[in-house]
């Protein structure tokens, strides 16, 4: 250490045109004077080390005696009693440790000098010379030909590691355009999850004012059941005619004031799950984009841009509500081709 | 084989020869063992961050040894009643495994969620540390691009480990993350079906997010802490402003034993602090929100912390942002999002050389700047500071509503405005408070500290003592760098070079405001002054004129 430690010059030290004063005097501290206080210390540090082991003990004891899943009740139990044994555990040692250093070790500021982090002028010129040598040895600059082919060839050799890549998922290809819902599709309720048998709607079953959660019935057809229902959940609403302000090309697209608009947020994809009866908005809750459902569900506030797609809709032979067709735009988030169809 | 040295006879020595024999321990004892670390509150928040990262791989590593990465689904049948019956994937399920049946699972599970809570909070106020004190200066820019790939990191590592429950609300995220993906222009409907495998959700993300969680994202962030140490032993640590503090010298306490066991204590005492969180404070009680569907959603959830300041802009940035050329969709409202993050890291990695190029320092700093003393820089950082804010309140805006009794969209409008005029205010009041701390600075240091003494002259005057300060005190009010404003230079052709007027326009803009430091002369002056008419108690409080009484300043 003695061979680290540094006299300060006065130039070092010098800011502005002032004179740095140097390290102020140490200060004893009360455990440096009185030794009673020092033996006081001495215990109370042992006696932090002491607790960290009674909390050891209670870790161990609760962890033997309480079988956390029979309810929840003990499952909450178990955690605090645990958490607070390991807790007492950690805090003493840490406790212990930091009043120790702070009072009974040695407290005298250390000084020691900064050097330079460039090596020497005789590092630097050994270090060119094996570059040098190196580049001699390997003759890298004299041969063009090897030098030129390897870079090439070093810069072609990832793109295998690039290519494997190409598995990691099939192309979109037109997923992204269609969705279960088709001519005759039945409307099913959403119950959560994915219903074994869904059930089906009426258009009796809709009254003025509620909001309906609906999945085609053929919910099951898909590859996998979420990826279809994470594209075709769709919000049914039956609104009374004269608020209703439809575009005469859409007229027939819904049934009595039933309308069906997709669920998925145009913004990024959230579920628009909330309905204001009142106003007839529907509000994303993720980034409170509002759409006004009487009027084809044009965003009317927030960071959407794109109205929610209806989804055309009539009543089958049998008066169960279903699909005139899939969605005709399509639904989710933008993407870049969406408008390639 | 050493022959020079006597035989060790004692176990300790006999186990000391030993490892030193094999790794050269003695070499490295005598290398590190007296190292100097200069302690201050403030470097603690290095510290917190590696600690806390410690535990979260620690207890990760536990989770990783029952949690089931597969979204294979079945249905529930766990203790848990309300969820008996239910479809869910394996990982969900697992999950509730872990925090319902597993003995100290739900501890472990707690204190994983916490400590990552924890470390980026962390690692984020170590970085303001760092910023507002210039130890970003050279020769440690490499350290600070070091830190700046961990902060990024620690994010990544976060976002993936959120999303592994398949719970309602990590699966909602996860669709916000592919929505943000197809936005990006020609390659993100791709991405996305790369990413998810196919259609989202899919059966893939998880797996392939675990992989990323518990073994990429970690491995970068051991390799990029090994090289911040490695810097910062390489630099040895910077120091504050103080009486016997240089450029050329560290002081503060030698590793061992003082910070050794001072640093040590402090690692129990965040395991303690993350382990007691986790006793008393639920975190992400995934049962109560239910495996991840499509279709519901419940209003009012909120991500983790440092995911708001993204969902944030997300809420903020209107609709009309969405525009089409030839049909081809630009949705700046979402691209905003991710332009502002990437371009937050950007900013942040060119700083150090930006800095250094407005004020033509190229000196190495081993002293740190008060805040106060960099008076732009400080200013320009607590506006960054209020623009994050505003964001990640942003990502409350609903709930800020709610408690306010306002309208959700007068919320977001109040948003936009702070968006571009809250850092604006904060840059402004900052350096004017700077300023004004330096000139108090300036006065004090003239004049002495105020007593709260006053005296009355005997002309009826009334005077405040001061109490002139000990040269010790003075040093940090007197000695700090304070670059000046050097207006655009001619090269030798005589021209003033594109670059070089931009330079000269932000020199302006840094340094054109400015308190001078103290001359040696100027103090001079003042204390010969004090020392002729002012009116000083030593440190014992006793008159200093030599004749007992006032005298009129
Ligand atoms: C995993 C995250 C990180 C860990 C574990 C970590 C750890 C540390 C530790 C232990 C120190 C020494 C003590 C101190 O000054 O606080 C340090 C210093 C430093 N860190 Fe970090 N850090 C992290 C992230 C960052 C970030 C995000 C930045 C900035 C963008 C950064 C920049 C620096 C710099 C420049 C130093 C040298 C400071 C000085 O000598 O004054 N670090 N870091
Ligand atoms: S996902 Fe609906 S507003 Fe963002």
């Amino acid at each position: 250490m003695s061979s680290k430690e540094h006299t300060v010059t006065s130039d070092e030290l010098d800011v502005n045109g002032h004179t740095n004063p140097g390290l102020p005097e140490h200060k004893p501290r009360l455990t440096d004077t009185y030794p009673e206080i020092e033996r006081r210390f001495e215990r109370q540090v042992a006696g932090w080390f002491v607790l960290s082991m009674l909390g050891t003990v209670l870790f161990i004891v609760s962890f033997i005696a309480i079988e956390p899943g029979e309810s929840y009740d003990l499952m909450r139990l178990s955690n605090t009693l645990l958490g607070l044994g390991a807790t007492l555990a950690l805090l003493g040692i840490g406790v212990g440790a930091i009043v120790w250093a702070k009072n009974l070790m040695n407290d005298h500021e250390v000084t020691e000098s900064r050097h330079d982090i460039h090596g020497s002028e005789e590092d630097r010129a050994i270090a060119v010379e094996i570059i040098k040598q190196a580049k001699e040895e390997s003759g890298i600059a004299r041969r063009p030909l090897i030098r030129n082919t390897l870079i090439a060839a070093l810069a072609l050799a990832p793109l295998p590691a690039v290519i494997v890549f190409r598995e990691l998922g099939p192309l979109p290809g037109d997923k992204l355009f269609n969705t279960l819902w088709d001519q005759g599709v039945r409307l099913a309720i959403d119950t959560g999850g994915i219903p074994e048998n869904p059930r089906l709607l009426r258009a009796e079953d809709v009254t003025i004012g509620s909001v309906v959660h609906v999945i085609p019935e053929n919910i099951h057809d898909g590859d996998h059941a979420l990826d279809e229902k994470a594209k075709a959940a769709v919000l049914l609403m039956k609104i009374d005619p004269d608020e209703l302000n439809e575009d005469p090309e859409r007229a027939d697209w819904s049934y009595d004031g039933i309308v069906a608009y997709s669920k998925i947020c145009t913004h990024v994809g959230c579920p628009v799950a909330l309905y204001e009866h009142q106003t007839h908005h529907l509000l994303c809750p993720c980034h409170q984009s509002t759409f006004d459902v009487t009027d084809h569900c044009k965003v009317i506030f927030g960071p959407a841009k794109r109205p929610l797609p209806q989804l055309p809709i009539t009543v089958d032979s049998e008066g169960y509500l279903v699909a005139q067709s899939d969605f005709p735009d399509p639904v989710g988030p933008t993407f870049w081709e969406i408008n390639t169809r | 084989m050493s022959t020079t040295t006597p035989e060790p006879t004692t176990a300790v020595g006999k186990a000391a020869d030993w490892a030193d024999t094999r790794m050269g321990a003695s070499k490295l004892v005598r290398e590190f063992g007296r190292k100097i670390f200069p302690s201050h509150w403030s470097f603690m928040l290095g510290e917190v961050s590696l600690y806390s990262f410690i535990i979260v791989v620690l207890t990760g590593t536990y989770l990783t040894f029952f949690f089931y990465p597969a979204m294979g689904e079945l249905h529930y049948d766990g203790p848990y009643v309300p969820l008996q019956g239910v479809e869910m994937s394996q990982a969900y399920q697992s999950t509730l495994y872990i925090s319902f049946e597993l003995r100290g699972g739900l501890l472990i599970r707690q204190m994983h969620h916490w400590g990552a809570l924890l470390f980026v909070a962390a690692v984020s106020i170590h970085m303001l540390r760092v910023f507002f004190t210039g130890a970003f200066r050279r020769p440690r820019e490499l350290n600070w691009l070091v830190g700046v790939g961990l902060l990024a990191l620690s994010w990544a590592a976060g976002f993936t480990g959120y999303s592994l429950p398949d719970d309602l609300l990590s699966g909602n995220g996860l669709r916000i993350i592919d929505g943000i993906i197809k936005a990006i222009p020609l390659v993100g409907t791709y991405i996305s079906f790369f990413l998810f495998g196919g259609e989202f959700p899919g059966i893939d993300i998880i797996s392939r997010l675990y992989t990323l969680h518990i073994m990429i994202i970690p491995a970068a962030i051991i390799a990029l802490i090994a090289i911040h140490l490695i810097f910062v032993v390489v630099h040895k640590h910077t120091q504050w402003p103080q009486a016997g503090n240089t450029e050329r010298n560290v002081v503060g306490e030698p590793v061992l034993p003082t910070f050794a066991a001072k640093g040590g204590g402090f690692f129990f005492l965040v395991f303690a602090l993350i382990a007691g969180l986790s006793a008393f404070f639920q975190i992400n009680p995934v049962w109560n929100y239910g495996p991840y569907d499509p279709s519901p959603v419940s209003a009012g959830t909120q991500p983790d912390w440092y995911i708001g300041w993204a969902d944030g802009i997300l809420r903020i940035a209107p609709g009309w942002m969405e525009f089409y050329i030839f049909g081809w969709p630009i949705s700046m409202n979402i691209l905003v999002a991710v332009i502002i993050m990437v371009g937050v890291l950007v900013g942040m990695a060119v700083w150090p050389f930006f800095e250094a190029w407005v004020a033509k320092d190229n000196r190495e700093h081993h002293v740190l700047d008060r805040p106060r003393n960099a008076p732009t820089r400080t200013a320009v950082g607590v506006a960054f500071v209020v623009w994050y804010l505003v964001m990640w309140a942003g990502a409350s805006g609903d709930l800020i509503a709610v408690f306010f009794h306002m309208s959700l969209n007068d919320m977001i409008y109040i948003f936009r405005f702070l968006f571009f005029f809250g850092p604006i205010i904060a840059y402004i009041v900052t350096k004017r408070i700077c300023l004004g701390l330096q000139r108090k600075d300036r006065e004090v240091a003239l004049h002495g500290r105020e007593t709260g003494r006053i005296l009355r002259l005997p002309h009826g005057e009334f005077i405040e003592v001061h109490e002139p300060l000990d040269p010790h005190s003075a040093w940090r009010l007197v000695a700090f760098d304070s670059p000046e404003y050097v207006p655009a230079q001619a090269d030798e052709n005589g021209k003033i070079s594109t670059a070089e007027k931009w330079r000269g326009r932000f020199s302006k803009f840094f340094f054109e405001d400015r308190v001078a430091p103290l001359s040696k002369a100027e103090l001079e002056a003042a204390h010969a002054h004090n020392e002729g008419h002012g009116h000083h108690l030593d440190s014992e409080g006793n008159d200093q004129d030599g004749q007992g009484r006032p005298l009129p300043h």
